[in-house]
């Protein structure tokens, strides 16, 4: 696993967050594997103990994706679902997000860019509920993802030293 | 259905948390904090700004459940509530740890998607 290193959370922006990483392998084998249902389902599972009995992708734009999660030790399940807005096969695709436990919807843009023969890929979620955004106008106050990780945990911390 | 991981933590209060932290002074107040309680007068002390001010902070902080404030004490001292700071690592932590989890299955299955195209590549030679 020489590219785990190259795994970066960060928050762009108030209303972003973003996830990179850097993949041994040509661009168009990875923009499979994040397109094509059989190939996601087996290894878009998270930590050990997670299946996805469903997964479903219609990639043309306006098409949906469907997902689902299961614990095979305790039962529990959690959702996915959501529409592409952009395909640019093997570059980029944006499409929406909606966590089924989570009202608000997202966007997400998933970049695939050549790096010699490794390929970077890079997630930006762009949180924009209709709460979220109403609140904001109310306040005058950025709300939502609204400050980076790194700040969190120097934070955190800074109170755990007191 | 019972939700799982990040999904068992409230959007709401999340984004309030979120949005309390997202100000420097809330921030800074919150590390003044965790040495101890303090009134609003000891807590404008080292900023520039007014009583007022730090005041409407203050509200904000306490409405995301940040602090508390007592409301019998006549200097009406604050004092931190770790609990939703907490929450909110943790969530941050799992967001992390799905997809670090997720990428090192892809790595192997990279792996087995390169050799496959290998051999392919190779059979079709053959065939020529």
């Amino acid at each position: 696993m020489i590219y785990s290193a190259s795994f970066k959370m960060s928050t762009p922006s108030d209303r972003e967050i973003q996830v990179t990483r850097v993949f041994d392998a040509p661009r168009d084998l990875v923009f499979e594997a994040f397109t094509k249902p059989e190939l996601v389902k087996r290894w878009l599972l998270g930590p050990p103990g997670w299946s996805m009995p469903l997964c479903e992708i219609d990639l043309k734009v306006g098409g949906a994706y469907r997902y689902l999660w299961h614990n095979d030790s305790d039962g529990r399940e959690m959702g996915l679902n959501g529409v592409f807005r952009e395909i640019v096969s093997p570059k980029l695709l944006v499409a929406t997000e909606n966590p089924t436990w989570y009202s608000s919807e997202s966007l997400d843009t998933t970049s695939f860019v050549e790096e010699g023969d490794v390929t970077r890929m890079t997630i930006t979620v762009l949180y924009q509920s209709t709460e979220v955004r109403d609140a904001a106008l109310r306040s005058g106050m950025d709300r939502g993802m609204a400050m980076s990780y790194d700040r969190l945990e120097e934070l955190m911390s800074s109170i755990h030293a007191a | 259905m019972e939700l799982s991981g990040y999904a068992s933590f409230s959007p709401s209060r999340l984004d309030a948390t979120f949005a309390a932290l997202a100000d420097p002074t809330r921030r800074a107040i919150l590390a003044r904090l965790a040495s101890g309680e303090a009134s609003v007068s000891e807590l404008t002390a080292p900023f520039a700004m007014s009583q007022p001010a730090i005041s409407k902070h203050l509200r904000v902080l306490e409405s995301a459940g940040l602090i508390i404030r007592e409301r019998e004490a006549q200097r009406r001292p604050s004092r931190l509530d770790a609990k939703p700071l907490a929450e909110a690592c943790q969530w941050l932590a799992e967001y992390r740890q799905f997809w670090e989890s997720s990428f090192q299955q892809l790595d192997a299955l990279l792996d087995e998607l390169k050799t496959k195209r290998k051999k392919d590549k190779k059979r079709k030679h053959k065939k020529h």
